[in-house]
């Protein structure tokens, strides 16, 4: 910057005052400044982020809303839409594949559509996560407020999405012959950890995907195998009882959390589903295990980079 | 200015050498960016390869103390609303620190605003996006659609907002922006919306959150809403301080150098 007229003709218009010998860190201290865009402790985090729950809340709502705005059918998109899922999934494994592996139809199909929905939710989070910082850049960089409400309130608009998909769930579990019972009481806290797991999920790959947008390409490749593993389609005991495995491979497959929460959710649901058949043991600790350490660290992670989300 | 007693000077924003720098990917194209890309990958830390950088901030530093209105000047892309954003803690510093009395907010909220929505839910969300409580933004609510003007030619704040005019909803946008009182303002090319009659609303506006606020920051092309509005001007030039000064001093300086 040697070419321009810079005569270090700065104006000092300041008159001489008690604070001139102090350095900016120092006089900063004196009147109480802070830095700007310091990242809060934990606690004090924590705090304002339930501070902003409002904020929270009405953004997901609005995003929810603002999805179907311009369609004809308007908000009845939110039924629908779960509703051609299932549909699409009774007639390819249903009735075409049939892939029930003498599971009968009864239980399979509210098997499936279960699976399915639960997944979803799981798998939306995480898409929706990767995006929460890196496709709102500009809301990042003009407004001030904890940046987890963004990947926080994303994963609430899944769930709420997912309160629809159970009103179908509802239908078809029905409609196949399991009718409600106390069991179905189980459903809320299910739903609960599940939503805690998704969002800790949610907030670590905001957190990647602020760094590298180019997770929002690679995830789907992920998440298609995840769900495959997972046993969305199939039963996972089922499919591997007449192999020569050990007993534990099962157990470790069914103790990945996408399958821990479809499992519990299928037989909260279904008769015919039985606990001791198709559940691993340990399966309600085993979910609040993954929802709290997930959901924890999550937030943590997240946290670490606070300051440095919106860097462009 | 010179006349103030110096005990009174109590300073809101210190900004002590900043350095502000984005960092853009993918902008090598042609041979050879994918690897580059990949080594980028491979290579974590360090100097990336086609990572461009653009070092929009150079070691700004100045104090901005109480009841202070400051312009900043500078022709396009001198790095004017980066160090607005820099200053409002939005964009992380490079090097240097910035030292605030409170949390400057940016006034603006178009981020937040959805244009699907309807201009009612943008009001709240809006409101609640700058941290107001929904207690806050129901008191406000009428003054704030009143302000915009947007129910005066039938009932538009029930339909969502790209059925708007772009005039109407960058004044809704004001409105809900300005609905908020400040510690330290910070207000971007604002002034410029509108009509004549809303400019003149918006003016008399951004006034009266001077008079709450303890300093604002306004950058503007404009040396006339300069003049009226600022009694300090900081001059930036790709990215260097160049100038920091009374209005009327930096402003023929600038003008000198325009060639206005």
């Amino acid at each position: 910057m040697s070419e321009t007229t810079h005569d270090g003709s700065v104006a000092v218009s300041a008159p001489p005052s008690p604070d001139d010998g102090l350095s900016a860190a120092d006089l900063a201290a004196k009147y109480g400044l802070a830095v700007s865009g310091a990242r809060p402790g934990l606690v004090e985090y924590v705090r304002q982020l339930w501070g902003r729950r409002h904020f929270i809340l009405a953004f997901s709502q609005a995003k929810l809303t603002a999805q179907y705005s311009q369609a004809k059918l308007g908000q009845l998109w939110q039924v629908a839409t779960p509703l051609l899922n299932a549909a699409v999934y009774f007639l390819i494994f249903g009735l075409i594949l049939q892939a029930d592996r003498g599971m009968g139809i009864k239980v399979y199909i509210p098997f499936l559509v279960t699976g399915v929905f639960v997944f979803t939710f799981t798998q939306s989070s995480v898409m929706a996560g990767v995006r929460a910082i890196s496709g709102n850049l500009g809301l990042v960089r003009a407004l001030h407020f904890p940046r987890a409400s963004l990947p926080i309130s994303f994963s609430l608009q899944q769930l709420q999405q997912l309160l629809f998909s159970m009103l179908v769930l509802f239908c078809v579990t029905i409609g196949f012959g399991s009718y409600p019972s106390l069991k179905w009481l189980a459903i809320l806290p299910i739903l609960a950890l599940q939503f805690l797991f998704n969002m800790g999920l949610a907030m670590i790959m905001a957190r990647l995907g602020s760094k590298t947008p180019d997770l929002a390409q690679l995830m789907p490749f992920v998440l298609r195998t995840w769900m495959y593993a997972s046993g969305v389609m199939f039963s996972i005991p089922l499919m591997l009882e007449d192999r020569d495995l050990p007993v534990w491979i099962t157990d470790v497959l069914q103790w990945n959390p996408a399958a821990i929460y479809m499992d519990l959710m299928r037989w909260a649901l279904i008769d015919g589903y039985e606990w001791d058949v198709n559940l691993p043991p340990f399966a309600w600790l085993v979910a609040v295990g993954w929802a709290v350490l997930v959901a924890a660290s999550g937030f943590v992670y997240f946290w670490k980079a606070e300051e440095r989300y919106g860097r462009g | 200015m010179a006349e103030q007693i110096t005990d009174t000077r109590i300073p809101t924003v210190i900004a002590d050498e900043l350095h502000i720098v984005y960092r853009v990917n993918g902008t090598k194209t042609g041979k050879g960016s994918a690897t580059a890309a990949l080594s980028r990958i491979l290579k974590r830390g360090g100097e990336e390869r086609g990572v461009r950088k653009v070092h929009a901030v150079r070691g700004v530093s100045f104090i901005a103390y109480r009841g202070e209105a400051i312009g900043l000047i500078g022709s396009n892309g001198s790095g004017k609303s980066t160090l607005l954003r820099a200053i409002a803690g939005l964009l992380p510093a490079e090097e240097g620190k910035v030292y605030t009395d409170g949390q400057p907010s940016l006034l603006g909220v178009n981020a937040a605003l959805m244009n699907d929505l309807t201009g009612e839910r943008n009001v709240i969300l809006g409101g609640l996006a700058m941290g107001m409580s929904r207690e806050q933004i129901r008191e406000r609510y009428q003054e704030i659609v009143d302000f915009s003007g947007i129910n005066e030619k039938g009932d538009f704040i029930t339909l969502p907002m790209r059925t708007y005019s772009s005039g109407m909803a960058a004044r809704l946008r004001f409105s809900i922006a300005a609905a908020k009182d400040h510690d330290v303002l910070m207000i971007d090319e604002a002034l410029a919306t509108g009509d004549r009659s809303f400019q003149k609303r918006s003016e008399a506006r951004i006034r009266e959150l001077r008079k709450s606020a303890g300093t604002v920051f306004l950058v503007s092309h404009n040396n006339k809403s300069i003049r009226d509005t600022c009694d300090r001007v900081l001059w930036l030039e790709r990215g260097e301080l160049r100038m920091d000064g009374p209005t009327d001093e930096v402003l023929k300086e600038y003008e000198k150098f325009t060639g206005r």
